[in-house]
């Protein structure tokens, strides 16, 4: 097992110089000059532009800003933002908490009714329910989620008033941030309502961002249920006497978890990219909208190395749901 | 009567059916995919026919009906089905020519990524060793980006436009297409078809191309429908980050993206984009699912 | 009933409680639309930067009046300007107090070491401040502030001589901007002991109405009211709240749900809906900016006068202001709007006229078909709601007389700088008002000096610019108002930009907010500003 484990870390290596290297020449190829978006209309004096030029240590050769990069790297120096002169990794910091929450509570919004709609829709297959529930996931699954966050907000914040527009939490209550986690942070405060405001503002954003898992997972967990239902040690159980229930949680959906537990570690990258877009409607301070602004501004420092620990993320994830699932199949962990 | 009736009936059960009829009688057994199929027949037609079937031209712009409700409401004009958009321009016109633009970019892109993808795939799978894995790592490296991201990225570098936007969607897609193919080359290669036709001293290409690559077609044309879909999902998204199709070129997305403006007072220019984008794409989705059930009855439940 | 019922139920799941405390008197919140970059104004260019900070935190020797152009007494309480004009000596106010808070407590008041400390820090590359934090000032400089000052003199603690190189007649409103927020020298010194120099643009010290509190990126800044400002009736709200909201549908939407009460840029289109809201009241001024398509007079075929003038009166402006501005704008004559000083209103546009049109450029033996670029700003500016849009509508007024316009839009600091370098055929491009001179559009937009810069018609015409050199230099006001109203008839002349419209500046606000000007700068001010 231990062998697997580092065999796997070490693959990670070269990944890791892989997307240092690409963010890296992403961001450089990008044309645009961070002086000239500052100035907008403005003249821009050539010696203030050669000197900020400088101060931001643009005007040295490529070569030379990529070894600058990795030496800083190596110390552990995110670097700083060009725009707001804040240190990028203080700048995630902030920021990413706020990703985090919405993405934990989209899973966990995706999780619960997937995994019940897809078990009921796998117990009752061919009834008008399961037919029902894989309609309506294909129909999430196609949703482009701009659009239905746009009809959320319409619905339910516009026309029926239930859910404010957009952020994190009513900034009357004054929450000193001490997790970055607003539903902990309103519980530390101990003003009253906070927790529960900070619970609306939550609600519609989980919902948008969870739409395409919740269809992913009930699908999945439908077919993995089906297959499973069908082996040989699901049917000895029910010769046994034992009790649906018993059959279906116990040995069926623990069984049919191992390939959803997969498509789950492939959703973080989704769901980042969904946080994007979501971020974006909802005005949710999260490192999607961060990112999508830096690109805009050209903050180069913010973009690479917001991406690169984004992309570190996605890598860290994907190993530990490869090594769950190597500690859950046997047969994957002695292949290669 | 009855006899030549019942004479036919014999003839077909004694033929053995063409593959291409046993495979409409699988798709066809799934009422999905085919009414996904009809939407996209629809679509095609109205993306193909466009300048004729649409009742106006989609850039004119009737300055005096600016957003005009759709037909069947108080103030609809019977002119403009749908209702006219900002700048008074006919929105059944717009989403039927954006039909052509969606299809486009769906197309283009799969395409661009499908070939490219297939190539490094066989290569990833019939050279092992060396070129195999790092060609992995590479498409490892592509995983680790979110896409959407990484398509703003690449949007960024090359500029908003209708070609960029098919570029960055098909680099984006590239890896799916190379761990796939790959997958079922390495499935391949141990079958005794194929170290038959290695004794037999085929050459490389032939084994890659005529030998192999024909068993793992089923997969890759599944994968080609989903990723045509998210394709347009893609475009749309970049559009609406105002990244995509410029104006006045009437794409989904950026119809969308610009009628977010008026969502309180033309609801017509906000939702009916949007509906469009999601029929669309889940007629094509409808259309995979019967695609994966006739072609490949072994993934029927897999995903 | 039903639907009752569920409210009911909600209600006591407490998941639709009402919000609390969202107009208690004292608090005002404000729909910002963006994270300022940081908190030291004289490194920054833009209205979301300034209103964070030199609006709230900072005063300046000089101020603009609340609501308006004209300068009136800020830090300084009057000053004497020398015969030759070239020297202005401010007596500076007594008995300031800089801000007291957690990071930083004042031992003394405000004095003209904090006024010296200000300025030098952006004259002088090897002041000491900037060497530990070092900077560029870009505003300044572009205000060419480096070039004219000469020498800053204090002549007692309370009084400061400046000495420029040359005339400038719009010296003392250069210093009521932004950028000229004064610093406290104290603090500096403080920052710069502990090594913490970059703190000046985190955790700002001035002697503004209002004292930072904190800020989280892309949510909120939080300000409390200055219990000990110089003006005491001025600061009536005690928490200064900027609710951080880039996208303006939302910020309309937490306008109307109550959740702030004073927004900004509407988009034309919500205009008519938020007049409606009976809990609204919508000010509206008529706006310091003008919108206009540049020519590129260097590039073929808009070397020729005809050439411009038939694209000019191809336009149909009133077509461009009805879709694109909604009708909140003003149709501009103009290279600079009607509230300027100066503004010659005898000038008259041409009428919209495409045949006349083609047959000026028949005349001019340009072919039907000639395609030219057209490049539209991918950004919204204050100037222009939708470039794209009015972009889209040229083209096809253009098409009409026959000249094809080929749409091009780059990101915004790359069609900067490729403008700047004059690539462009015809472009779409603008400017606010930075301090109310005529100088700042006349001489900044069109003249001479500006042809490798933001004159983006590259348009150097010698009768003009003599013109407009001549009257920066003249301190009488009549005498200038005559040079500049010759100036504006060549400009409307020889066509070098067709001017489309200046945009109307609506602030929609609840009906609770007492007192709220609209600053002609675009600025958000919050001082002499309460809460019923």
């Amino acid at each position: 097992m231990l062998s697997f484990i580092a065999r796997r870390l070490l693959l990670l290596i070269p990944t890791f110089f892989g997307v240092t290297l690409l963010t890296f020449a992403l961001i450089r190829m990008i044309p645009g000059d961070p002086v000239e978006v500052m100035m907008g209309e403005r003249r821009v004096d050539p010696v203030m532009h050669a000197d900020a030029m400088e101060r931001l240590g643009l005007n040295k050769p490529l070569y030379a800003q990529y070894f600058d990069y990795i030496g800083q790297l190596a110390q552990g120096d995110l670097g700083q933002s060009l725009r707001t002169r804040e240190s990028v990794w203080s700048e995630f910091l902030t920021l990413f908490p706020a990703t985090v929450e919405l993405a934990l509570a989209a899973l966990l919004f995706a999780g619960t009714l997937g995994l019940v709609a897809g078990v009921i829709a796998a117990l009752k297959r061919g009834s008008l329910f399961d037919h029902g529930v894989m309609g309506i996931s294909l129909a999430g699954y196609s949703m482009p989620i701009f659009w239905w966050g746009l009809l959320l907000i319409m619905f339910f914040s516009v026309w029926l008033g239930w859910t404010p527009v957009s952020g994190r939490i009513d900034l009357l209550y004054d929450i000193p941030p001490v997790t970055g986690f607003m539903l902990i942070d309103t519980l530390l405060s101990g003003e009253e309502g906070a927790f529960v405001d900070a619970l609306r503002h939550l609600i519609l954003p989980a919902i948008v961002l969870g739409t395409i898992p919740l269809a992913v997972i009930a699908r999945m967990t439908r077919s993995a249920m089906l297959e499973v239902l069908r082996e040989d040690y699901v049917r000895t159980a029910r010769a046994k006497g034992l009790s649906p229930a018993r059959v279906v949680f116990v040995h069926g959906l623990r069984n049919a978890l191992i390939p959803v537990l997969t498509v789950f570690g492939l959703q973080v990258g989704a769901l980042l990219a969904g946080a994007v877009l979501t971020e974006t409607i909802f005005s949710w301070p999260g490192i999607g909208k961060w990112l999508i602004e830096s690109i805009g501004a050209r903050d180069y420092p913010v973009v690479q190395n917001g991406i690169l620990l984004i992309a570190c993320l996605v890598i860290l994830v994907n190993f530990v749901v490869d090594i769950l699932y190597g500690l859950a199949n046997p047969r994957i962990r002695h292949q290669r | 009567m009855t006899t030549e009736t019942l004479s036919t009936t014999l003839d077909q059960s004694l033929l053995y059916p063409s593959p291409l009829k046993e495979f409409w009688q699988a798709f066809a057994h799934n009422k999905g995919a085919v009414a996904g199929l009809a939407f996209m027949i629809l679509l095609v037609i109205c993306a193909l026919f466009a300048p004729w079937i649409a009742p106006h031209d989609p850039s004119e712009q009737y300055r005096e009906f600016l957003l005009t409700p759709p037909a069947w409401l108080e103030g609809g004009q019977l002119q403009f089905l749908l209702g006219t958009d900002e700048v008074g321009r006919d929105l059944l016109s717009r989403l039927i020519h954006g039909a052509r633009l969606s299809l486009l970019i769906g197309l283009a892109s799969v395409l661009m990524s499908l070939i490219p993808g297939i190539l490094l795939g066989l290569v990833a799978g019939f050279f092992p060793r060396l070129l195999g894995p790092s060609i992995m790592r590479l498409m490892d490296i592509m995983l680790a980006l979110p896409s959407l991201l990484l398509a703003v990225a690449i949007v960024a570098i090359l500029g908003p436009g209708l070609v960029n936007t098919i570029f960055a969607i098909a680099i984006v897609s590239l890896p799916s297409y190379v761990r796939l193919t790959r997958a079922a080359v390495m499935g391949e290669l141990n079958r005794d078809y194929v170290t038959a036709a290695r004794l037999a001293g085929a050459s490389l290409p032939r084994l890659m191309f005529i030998t192999v690559l024909p068993n793992c077609m089923a997969p890759l044309i599944v994968q080609a429908t989903l990723s045509f879909s998210s394709a347009i999902l893609d475009a749309a998204a970049l559009g609406f980050l105002g990244l995509g199709v410029q104006p006045p070129t009437p794409e989904w997305g950026t119809m969308l993206a610009s009628a977010r403006d008026y969502i309180e007072r033309a609801w017509w220019v906000v939702s009916l984009p949007g509906l469009t984008i999601l029929l669309s794409v889940l007629a094509i989705n409808l259309m995979g699912d019967g695609l994966r059930d006739a072609l490949d009855p072994k993934l029927k439940n897999a995903q | 009933m039903r639907k009752n019922a569920v409210i009911q139920a909600l209600l006591a799941a407490g998941l639709i409680a009402s919000t609390p405390l969202a107009s208690a008197a004292g608090n005002l919140v404000f729909c910002s639309e963006g994270s300022p970059a940081g908190f030291d104004p004289g490194l920054y260019t833009t209205g979301t930067d300034f209103d964070a900070a030199a609006e709230t935190v900072f005063n300046r020797l000089s101020q603009f009046e609340r609501g308006g152009t004209k300068v009136i007494p800020g830090l300084a309480e009057k000053w004497d300007i020398s015969e030759d004009g070239l020297s202005y000596t401010f007596h500076l106010r007594p008995k300031v107090k800089f801000h007291t808070a957690e990071y930083f407590k004042p031992s003394r008041d405000f004095n003209a070491d904090d006024v010296l400390f200000t300025f030098q820090r952006m004259l002088d590359k090897d002041h000491p401040f900037r060497k530990a934090y070092p900077s560029e000032f870009p505003y300044f400089t572009d205000m060419g502030m480096d070039a004219n000052i000469a020498k800053i003199e204090k002549l007692d603690d309370m009084t400061v001589k400046f000495s420029l190189n040359e005339v400038d007649a719009a010296f003392i409103q250069n210093l009521a901007m932004s950028f000229a927020s004064i610093q406290s020298a104290e603090y500096a010194d403080s920052l710069l002991k502990a090594g913490k120099a970059a703190d000046i643009n985190q955790k700002p010290i001035g002697t503004g109405p209002f004292v930072f509190s904190r800020y989280q990126k892309d949510a909120v800044i939080r300000f409390k009211g200055n219990k000990e400002y110089w003006q005491p009736d001025e600061v009536k709200i005690d928490n200064l709240i900027f609710a951080i909201n880039t996208d303006a549908s939302v910020r309309m939407q937490k306008l109307k749900a109550g959740e702030c009460q004073v927004t900004l840029f509407p988009r034309p289109a919500d205009l008519d809906a938020l007049k409606k809201d009976p809990n609204l009241d919508m000010p509206e001024q008529a706006g310091f900016n003008v919108g206009y398509i540049a020519y590129n007079v260097t590039h073929p075929p808009f070397d020729k006068l005809e050439v411009r003038q038939a694209l000019d009166m191809a336009v149909n402006k009133q077509g461009i202001i009805d879709a694109v501005y909604q009708s909140a704008g003003q149709l501009a004559v103009n290279g600079m709007p009607p509230t300027q000083w100066s503004y010659d209103d005898s000038i008259k546009d041409p009428a919209y006229n495409p045949e006349k049109a083609k047959e000026l450029l028949k005349a001019a033996g340009i072919k039907e078909g000639t395609e030219i670029t057209l490049w539209a700003m991918p950004v919204q500016r204050p100037y222009n709601p939708n470039a794209k849009l009015m972009a889209e509508m040229l083209q096809s007024d253009w098409a009409k007389v026959g000249i094809k316009a080929k749409i091009v839009s780059y990101e915004w600091g790359e069609y900067l700088k490729r403008a700047k370098a004059g690539e462009h055929d015809a472009m779409l491009i603008g400017w606010s008002g930075d301090n109310g001179d005529p100088d700042n559009w006349l001489g900044t937009l069109y003249g001479c000096d500006a042809v490798d810069g933001n004159n983006f018609s590259k348009w150097c015409y010698a009768d003009y610019d003599k013109l407009v050199k001549a009257a920066k230099r003249v301190t009488n006001t009549t005498e200038r108002t005559e040079l500049y109203k010759q100036a504006q008839v060549i400009l409307k002349r020889e066509v070098p930009i067709t001017p489309i419209a200046h945009s109307t500046v609506y602030q929609p606000m609840s009906k609770k907010v007492v007192d709220f000007k609209i600053s002609p700068f675009a600025l958000n001010s919050f001082y002499g500003v309460g809460v019923k």
